[in-house]
């Protein structure tokens, strides 16, 4: 059974992976980013499907937000262009603020709603935007495992 | 035990004059352990391939002649026609060399590999839809519809991913990039998707130079033989015979070059897929672009003016101690680990010991790496890599004793070894 964990903290002390969930990109609009909605079996027994759904959705909402061609990102792109780039020395491109955006939401969803579940969601960026990777906890009641072994080794902590 | 096992890894990557003691490493930055074969410079600011003779030769050529331009003809021209000349050919020079510098130091859009829990999971899944367990070799794609055309995507034996579509493994570079055009040694970097904007501002404004310069040292030539005669015209200033020589064999291939990478943005193509007539109507009927906006101007303003992604790679952060890393291969042999547990400990011990000190210069790396190459696109025949184990794919050449606690090495790569090296020979043209 899973048992309650109160914040991030915790979760990191007091339990050891146990599994990682991969949720893979969804290439069928072509190769702009969106994660797969898809639920998968093994957060079956953790977390609501709306929930995840959620999450999953907004993500796409806002990499989709970052990548939009539109008005303002042809005139960053020309402003850009007329200045030899130098202006990325001053200003942050509007995909970087986006994504301080999107780590925000994660962070704030992995306290609100994940942690207290068992899981971890790390952001797609430190994955090479490849894999929403969602991480399993277990609550084992002990200390002295580190947070990277798996369930195999885990067992054989003092 | 643990103080034990810390105090053991602290000790070998630490320098020999440091005390065994001392539980502070030195933090390593995330370029110093990349695994591709590229060159970093300026502690990770900048990224290039690892051959990058052919770069400095363009360099060389572009400063040369617009030197000897600027020292020989600018002064007449600016005299007998107008001084915005040379203000002009200055500004060009400058926007040359800036897109230049711009595409040769920029990460093309490198997808860093998995990681070996990625990489399990992939595996697994691959097994679990292919129903085997024995060494039968799964196919390895994958097909997705993009906007009603099918679109395969090959998994990539290197980075262990399924490459996004339009990526694609760079034999060179060692890595995949994203919408990888191809890999330009003349500018000494892969062309993709973070820096196609500059490779193309790059060849269209060279292309303006090459014929600006050439029309005006010709035409300095004739009106100085206007003046004292053609012979001494050009005995006066024998640098432009040089220039118009150099300008006059660059014209016709930097020209062209922008030209066809102008249809290529027009049609949102990349130089692979035109190479490869993935989406020429000579394959089938129904075979379209399905990236491409339908009107050319959408298309254009996308290639050059879309949003700039970030690099995915990081090169500069700072390597967390405790996280797993995939280590480089240091002697052509990538370490994946087949389990997390062992994975880290493995990964950092063997990061001690055959890490080199600052992999600031891969020339460190020895020659291994050249049978280390995976073709672009290289298919997947069955019989090719019996893959039972989920450690996944060594491709390698020597000491295979070396990591044989860890996998299987013979069988499997002298097979693949002869396949990737009569590919490589093909894509490496």
């Amino acid at each position: 059974m899973a048992t309650e964990f109160h914040n991030l903290q915790e979760l990191r002390q007091s339990a050891s992976l146990a599994n990682k969930v991969f949720i893979q990109r969804d290439y069928s609009e072509g190769t702009t980013c969106k994660f797969q909605t898809k639920f998968p079996s093994e957060l079956e027994t953790r977390i609501e499907r709306s929930l995840f759904e959620d999450t999953v959705k907004t993500l796409n909402n806002y990499y989709a937000e970052a990548e939009k061609i539109g008005g303002q990102s042809y005139l960053e792109g020309c402003l850009a262009c007329a200045t030899a780039y130098l202006i990325f020395l001053c200003i942050e491109t509007r995909y970087e603020k986006v994504l301080k955006k999107i780590a925000k939401y994660i962070q704030e969803q992995n306290e609100k709603i994940y942690a207290p579940r068992g899981l971890l969601i790390t952001d797609p960026i430190e994955r090479g935007m490849r894999v929403v990777e969602i991480s399993i906890y277990e609550d084992r009641g002990s200390s002295g495992s580190s947070s990277s072994s798996s369930s195999v080794s885990g067992s054989t902590t003092r | 035990m643990r103080e034990c096992e810390y105090s053991q890894i602290s000790t070998r990557s630490s320098t020999p004059m440091e005390t065994p003691y001392k539980k502070r490493t030195p933090k390593k930055r995330k370029w110093q352990l990349f695994p591709g074969r590229n060159k970093f410079y300026c502690d990770g600011r900048i990224m290039m391939a690892k051959q990058t003779g052919v770069f400095y030769l363009t360099l060389v050529l572009i400063l040369a002649t617009c030197g000897l331009f600027f020292t020989f003809d600018c002064p007449f021209l600016a005299l007998q026609l107008t001084p915005v000349i040379p203000v002009i050919g200055g500004v060009l020079f400058l926007f040359v060399l800036g897109s230049l510098l711009r595409t040769s130091f920029s990460d093309p859009g490198v997808l860093p590999r998995a990681t070996p829990d990625e990489a399990a999971d992939l595996e697994r899944q691959i097994d679990v839809a292919n129903g085997t367990t024995g060494y039968r070799p799964p196919p390895r794609t994958k097909e997705v519809v993009i906007n009603g055309q099918t679109v395969k995507l090959k998994y990539c034996f290197t980075c262990k991913i399924f490459r996004p579509p339009r990526a694609s493994h760079c034999s060179l570079c060692d890595n995949c990039v994203e919408r990888f055009d191809h890999h330009c040694p003349w500018v000494g970097n892969c062309v993709g998707r973070r820096n196609y904007r500059f490779f193309y501002m790059f060849i269209l404004s060279l292309s303006f130079l090459t014929i600006f310069i050439f029309s005006f040292v010709i035409t300095h030539i004739i009106l100085e033989s206007h003046r004292s005669g053609f012979l001494s015209a050009l005995k006066e200033s024998p640098a432009s015979v040089l220039e118009v020589v150099v300008c006059f064999f660059s014209v016709w291939s930097i020209v062209g070059l922008s030209g066809f990478h102008t249809y290529l943005i027009s049609s949102n193509q990349t130089t692979n897929e035109d190479i490869k007539g993935s989406w020429s109507s000579k394959r089938g009927k129904d075979n379209y672009n399905p990236y491409s906006y339908g009107n050319i101007v959408t298309n254009c303003c996308a290639a050059l003016c879309g949003p700039l992604p970030p690099s995915l790679i990081d090169r500069r952060g700072f390597i967390q101690s405790g996280v797993p890393q995939i280590a480089p291969p240091a002697n052509g042999i990538p370490m994946y680990g087949s389990t997390q547990s062992q994975q880290s400990h493995m990964v950092s011990e063997s990061e001690n010991e055959r890490q080199p000190p600052p992999l600031s210069s891969s020339s460190k790396a020895p020659m291994v790496h050249h049978h280390f190459l995976t073709p672009e696109e290289m298919p997947s025949p069955p019989g090719m890599l019996p893959c039972g184990s989920p450690m996944g794919h060594s491709p390698m050449g020597h000491s295979p004793t070396v990591q044989a606690g860890f996998y299987n090495p013979a069988s499997q790569d002298s097979l693949h070894e002869d396949s990737v090296r009569g590919l490589v020979k093909l894509s490496s043209v």
